[in-house]
């Protein structure tokens, strides 16, 4: 609906197009950029002083620990992203495919209900479920299996990662291959394509960009994450994250958390950039 | 069609072990809260509301519920104005720099929350604003108001463009037509988009834990109580704290949703 406009400041406008652009601009960007700008403050005497030197950048880079925890970082955030996409992927099948749309709709009513539960709360419980003398062991004890050491241990960090992850994954999931035309796959079965290729051959390509963009909000999720790695990995080898909140709490070393924050943002910004071009990119004709 | 009909059987199956994975530990906290033991595991243990009594009779408890409710609901308020305003910009509007400006309210969440926590105490201790509720608010309203502003903005998809025409041409000028035709047609999604906002805030951790200083919220309280020991106050907490939850995410759905049905029903 274009509504003609007389060049002068339009007041009305103006009433809704602002007070968002204000506040980002205070309490979003402004954040973000003295985040920026704090990477190259100095630290004296555990004070910091605004600056304009490298120090922080050339220090964290020198240092063993922060590459080892940058490369263990993404590489438990890409496990955590392909389990999480491969395991829900029968489960969205299901849903999309042989479910009624009433119970589809039921079914991601209820995936949202853990968005809105203490991710801390659910944690805590893994925590207790998960220890040497808790459910799964005494479980597993009937069958006369165990008792494993499940905490403080890579499994540990990524069932918290998955507890994060597995409900949103799903539900994005579902909802793409819900929306994909079924006349296409019926002509698929039609034209003699067996089941699983049709899954191969149809189903996944037509719902990648949904699939894509799944995985990136759980390679996001799973990256920025500090509760699961610190309590139910038990941060022997810690993430980013957990780098983030020693360097900040102990002792005043802000500017090298904002370092660390820093390279952590351009890597989710890559991946996601990558993955939007993979979403969309022109299908190369065959 | 036997084949076909056992994989059914075997989806199905799938879907219920990938559920129970998800709710397992929402489940096992509820049950534990009323379970005496402190180390619970199976057998369980007698049936108890101990966890229940200790929390209710700690000051600093009733404190940071306190805080969260006041936390919690200026933040609902200020994110839904904000998320309102924005949709309807969205929504009348067209104006150059409309991607980078919608990209302003849209991409806050997808930024890593301990990356938001250290920018924002950095900025907050920097303009002397930190260590108070109001410094939770500020960092929240930011977090929240994209969810406020979807919901509106789907809202006002359903509403007729002409409806807006129609006002003025009888005479209603733009501010009597926001108030009178917009405002209400919005309504169930502004309490939607409350509730909502509320949610989120009510139980957001990492950043509360940075900026709060003394003034500290539930979630707080639970990521303290945590790190010291395993100590199942935090399941009766964390039991609380979901039906707060739960009850306005209900209410958002009710709001919301049925009325969607309802008028794409109609």
């Amino acid at each position: 609906m274009p509504i003609k406009k007389s060049r002068k400041i339009d007041i009305y406008a103006m009433t809704w197009r602002l007070p968002i652009i204000i506040w980002q601009l205070l309490f979003f960007v402004g954040p973000v950029i003295f985040m920026i700008a704090m990477s190259f403050f100095l630290v004296k005497n555990y004070r910091m002083m605004e600056a304009f030197e490298f120090i922080n950048w050339s220090k964290m880079f020198s240092k063993n620990y922060f590459w080892d925890s940058y490369f263990y970082t993404i590489t438990i955030a890409s496990i955590s992203t392909i389990l999480a996409m491969v395991l829900a992927f029968p489960a969205s099948f299901a849903l999309a495919f042989k479910a009624s749309e009433q119970m589809r709709r039921w079914a991601i009513f209820l995936l949202i209900i853990p968005f809105f539960t203490s991710y801390l709360v659910r944690t805590f419980s893994w925590f207790v479920i998960l220890s040497e003398k808790g459910v799964v062991n005494a479980l597993l004890g009937y069958i006369g299996l165990g008792p494993f050491t499940m905490l403080n241990t890579n499994f540990g960090t990524l069932v918290g990662y998955l507890t994060l992850t597995l409900p949103l994954v799903v539900i994005l999931q579902t909802v793409t291959m819900a929306n994909i035309d079924r006349t296409l796959i019926e002509a698929a079965r039609n034209l003699g394509c067996k089941p699983l290729s049709t899954i191969w051959k149809v189903i996944i390509p037509l719902s990648k960009t949904g699939l894509i963009v799944a995985a990136i909000f759980c390679f996001i999720l799973s990256f920025g994450d500090f509760v699961a790695p610190f309590y139910l990995g038990g941060s022997q080898e810690p993430t980013l994250p957990i780098l983030i909140l020693d360097t900040t709490k102990s002792g005043q070393q802000w500017p090298r958390a904002a370092v660390v924050a820093i390279v952590m943002m351009i890597t989710l910004f890559s991946v996601a950039f990558i993955g939007i071009a993979l979403a969309y990119r022109k299908k190369a004709s065959k | 069609m036997n084949s076909n009909r056992i994989l059914n059987i075997v989806l199905a199956a799938y879907v219920g072990v990938i559920f129970t994975f998800i709710f397992a530990p929402i489940l096992f906290s509820v049950i534990f809260s009323f379970n005496s033991q402190r180390f619970p595991t199976i057998p369980l243990g007698n049936f108890s509301t101990e966890w229940y009594v200790k929390i209710l009779n700690d000051p600093d408890i009733w404190q940071a519920a306190l805080n969260s409710l006041i936390v919690s609901s200026s933040t609902a308020v200020i994110a839904t104005i904000l998320g309102f305003c924005t949709a309807y910009s969205d929504f009348r509007y067209n104006f150059r720099f409309k991607g980078p400006y919608l990209a302003l309210i849209l991409l806050p969440p997808t930024i890593p929350l301990i990356i938001m926590a250290l920018a924002m105490l950095a900025w907050l201790s920097k303009l002397g604003m930190s260590g108070q509720l109001w410094s939770i608010v500020f960092a929240h309203s930011v977090l929240t108001a994209p969810f406020a502003m979807a919901i509106i903005r789907l809202r006002l998809n359903q509403m007729d463009p002409d409806l807006e025409s129609a006002s003025w041409n009888l005479g209603g000028s733009e501010w009597a037509t926001m108030r009178y035709v917009i405002i209400p047609f919005c309504k169930p999604a502004i309490i939607s988009g409350l509730c909502l906002a509320a949610a989120v805030s009510f139980d957001e951790f990492a950043i509360s834990w940075f900026v709060s200083g003394l003034n500290k919220t539930l979630p707080v309280v639970i990521l303290e109580i945590v790190q010291g020991n395993i100590d199942p106050q935090v399941n009766a907490i964390g039991t609380f704290v979901f039906l707060i939850s739960m009850s306005l995410v209900i209410l958002a759905q009710i709001f919301f949703v049925y009325r969607q049905m309802k008028s794409t029903n109609t």
